[in-house]
């Protein structure tokens, strides 16, 4: 019942151009994001965007690579939705939202080559770096996917990888030089929910809740390289186009803010 | 993607057919008699097998919804159904793919005419050559309608991707695996609207639309094998008696 | 005014049936102008009505409707009836008998206990709610004789037919009294074996044949067959 009166007085702010915080219908809320900030962490970032917090920790590891992908080093993405975060989640393993949230924001970086994993190769076939990132969700305000992918992007960025010694089969790891991680590019990931016939960039909750459709596109050099339709309605080739070509303008803006805070 | 050629000089691909072609389609509809709806879907090699239990009681009950029913989908992959055998314990991948699965059905059903209910969706993979997920789709519409279920508008899906440059349709595992792009889209086509849409690999915004055009053709075809499979049984036992040459007195 | 369809069509979930003024009847939904199926089922055209007669699905309780159903359970002051419906139904003890029960002298097994089955008429129901049965009525209480069937309640209005023909046929030619619930249960009460198995065989045929025209005829030739040579 609540549901319904809040989606009424969402269409309705909506019918005179307006969201329910003031927001132009394709504007960001406050983004901010800090980086380095847990020093046990290989990379780490903060990304609070409007009251969404979301915490991305980077952990390097020497391991054994893929069988199918033996000179590649290996990227791994977790996202935990944590019982502190909202009065709907609920203490556990990942259930199927965080699991696809994490498969998401993994996809985007791996399809917009993000990290250049040859590089991270040390012996092929034997030894290579394990990238682990892990998504912690700490309050949950909407839009949960673009908040994860900035603080594990923003994490990627910040993290460095120690310069290795290979000599013969053994390895030696040179814990005090290090280098950046090898970065190809920076994806950006921008959702767009449907609400009415409305469509509205980065929803909030409440947006959230009444949406029917959503659509969370990455965008990388001005091209799409992940998508994922969510939410248990339907949305028209007119309106996926549009949310496309809207995330791919929003990018631009996005991707500036972030290379500014990483330098 | 060392050296394997998707598209030869022709324009075909590895198993023969054009870019817009989809994979021979197999349907049976009401295969399990258990259930209150199942149909078998095989897109060439792959094969798919969905069960409906429902409308039914919630168990437990504090799951239910007072005004809708609530749909529950399940998506699994048999441990033989791969190369490599597969754990049958739900992967992430499964879970993730349960999600979107109901996403891309739950519009398509009426389910407010059902409060307090529970609807079940399984959708197991027998045998997995790529579009399973579709496949999984496209028996599950099939085995909603068979169980009865009020539904606007079957659902069908179809991926597209780009093969060795090429924008193609239905994509085989070894399509998927080497390719640049996976699409895998699902649509209410009587509607004209789009309730599955994922994207994995890159496109620009022109390829994106070329791919959404191609995958809407392929849904079509899918959707007119599903109407089929549904009357056939009906068609069938129907035409059987006419051959008997009852006299067919018509009833009002 | 544009009809895509014929009746008697077997037609499936969002196909286009037709246009403009034809009205939306059982089973069909209009979009703007346009008339669809929500169901896998028999077209009917009652004149400008459409009309999709599902061919599967389960019960949803009507109020007025006979059903027959199985006590599951006993509370302080109801049975519980599983009357094959994702809703379960409740018979009140005020509304079991057809005399009052007085609740602190009699016990409620006594008269119906887990495992009985009864025939009883919906009173109440609501969409998301426990559908309430009644037995007061002359006729309706607990099966005491007959075999139990069950067929798919998609059945049985044709089971029944205009106006009891179908039923009334069976019942005549095969001597059976034939109690059938809206739900999908038949009580079928034979004097005699054969003509058990004949209406068995009949609501059989109605089952596989309800969507073909003519079923009338073909069940009637049927029971007249079977009377001369018992297969």
């Amino acid at each position: 019942m609540l549901l319904k009166i809040k989606t009424a007085q969402l269409l309705e702010e909506l019918s005179k151009g307006r969201r329910i915080d003031g927001r132009a219908l394709d504007a960001f809320r406050s983004i901010n994001v800090e980086t380095g900030i847990i020093g046990r962490a290989d990379g780490s970032a903060k990304v609070s965007l409007g009251g969404t917090l979301v915490l991305a920790g980077v952990k390097l590891e020497i391991g054994e690579p893929f069988t199918d992908t033996p000179n590649l080093g290996v990227l791994t993405t977790n996202a935990e939705f944590l019982p502190l975060a909202s009065p709907s989640f609920e203490p556990g393993p990942p259930d199927e939202n965080a699991i696809e949230l994490a498969r998401i924001v993994d996809r985007g970086i791996r399809k917009a080559d993000m990290i250049d994993l040859e590089k991270l190769c040390i012996i092929p076939g034997k030894k290579v770096w394990l990238i682990w990132v892990d998504i912690y969700v700490l309050n949950h305000d909407g839009n949960l996917v673009d908040a994860a992918a900035l603080a594990a992007v923003a994490a990627l960025l910040n993290t460095k990888v120690p310069k290795v010694e290979v000599i013969g089969e053994s390895i030696k790891v040179l814990y005090e030089e290090k280098e950046p991680l090898p970065i190809k590019g920076i994806p950006v990931t921008v959702t767009t929910v449907k609400v009415g016939n409305y469509l509205l960039v980065d929803p909030g909750l409440a947006e959230e809740e009444a949406m029917e459709a959503k659509l969370t596109v990455v965008v990388i050099n001005g091209q799409v390289c992940a998508l994922q339709k969510g939410g248990e309605g339907f949305l028209t080739y007119e309106e996926v186009t549009e949310a496309i070509k809207i995330a791919i303008r929003k990018a631009e803006e996005l991707k500036e803010q972030l290379v500014k805070v990483v330098r | 993607m060392g050296g394997l050629k998707l598209i030869d000089e022709n324009g075909l691909r590895l198993d023969g057919r054009r870019p817009d072609e989809v994979r021979p389609l197999n349907m049976e509809v009401g295969i399990l008699k258990s259930a209150d709806g199942s149909a078998y879907v095989e897109q060439g090699k792959t094969k798919v097998l969905a069960a409906v239990y429902g409308p039914r009681a919630p168990h437990p009950k504090h799951l239910a919804l007072p005004d809708r029913a609530v749909l529950r989908c399940r998506y699994h992959m048999a441990p033989f159904s791969v190369e490599v055998r597969k754990s049958p314990a739900p992967s992430r991948r499964e879970i993730e793919l349960s999600k979107v699965i109901r996403g891309a059905l739950m519009s398509a059903i009426y389910l407010e005419k059902f409060p307090a209910t529970v609807i079940d969706v399984f959708v197991e993979v027998l045998e997995a050559d790529g579009g399973t997920r579709c496949a999984g789709i496209n028996a599950a519409s099939l085995a909603l309608s068979d169980a009865g279920i009020p539904m606007r508008d079957l659902v069908s899906a179809c991926a597209v991707g780009k093969a060795g440059g090429v924008m193609v349709v239905d994509l085989t595992d070894v399509e998927d695996k080497n390719g640049e792009v996976d699409l895998p889209m699902a649509m209410m086509p009587g509607r004209g609207v789009i309730t599955l849409l994922q994207l994995d690999g890159k496109l620009t915004v022109e390829e994106f639309e070329e791919a959404l055009k191609m995958g809407q053709k392929a849904c079509l075809q899918i959707y007119k094998a599903q109407r089929e499979a549904l009357k056939k049984r009906y068609l069938s036992i129907r035409k059987q008696i006419e051959k008997e040459g009852e006299s067919i007195a018509i009833e009002d | 005014m544009t009809i895509y369809v014929n009746d008697w069509d077997i037609v499936s979930p969002g196909e286009l049936l037709a246009e403009d003024e034809y009205k939306a009847g059982l089973n069909v939904y209009r979009e703007g102008r346009r008339l669809y199926s929500m169901v896998v089922g028999l077209l009917r055209v009652n004149r400008r009505t459409l009309n999709v007669i599902p061919l599967s699905g389960h019960y949803i309780p009507k109020v007025g409707d006979i059903v027959i159903g199985e006590v599951i359970d006993l509370t302080p002051t109801s049975y519980i009836v599983d009357i094959r419906s994702p809703y379960t139904a409740i018979l009140h003890v005020n509304e079991a008998l057809s005399k009052p029960l007085n609740l602190y002298e009699e016990n409620l097994r006594k008269y119906y206990d887990v495992g009985d089955y009864v025939i009883a008429r919906v009173i109440y129901f609501e969409p998301g709610l426990n559908p309430l049965l009644s037995c007061k009525e002359k006729g309706l209480g607990k099966v005491k004789r007959g075999r139990l069937l069950v067929t798919p309640p998609s059945r049985v209005p044709r089971l029944i037919g205009r106006q009891g023909s179908m039923v009334n046929l069976i019942k005549k030619e095969t001597g059976c009294d034939l109690i059938i619930g809206q739900n999908g249960y038949i009580l079928v009460i034979s004097k005699d074996l054969e003509g058990e198995a004949m209406a068995i065989k009949a609501i059989r045929m109605v089952e596989e044949e309800a969507h073909v025209s003519g079923l009338t005829t073909r069940v009637a030739s049927l029971l007249r067959k079977e009377k001369i040579a018992p297969s």
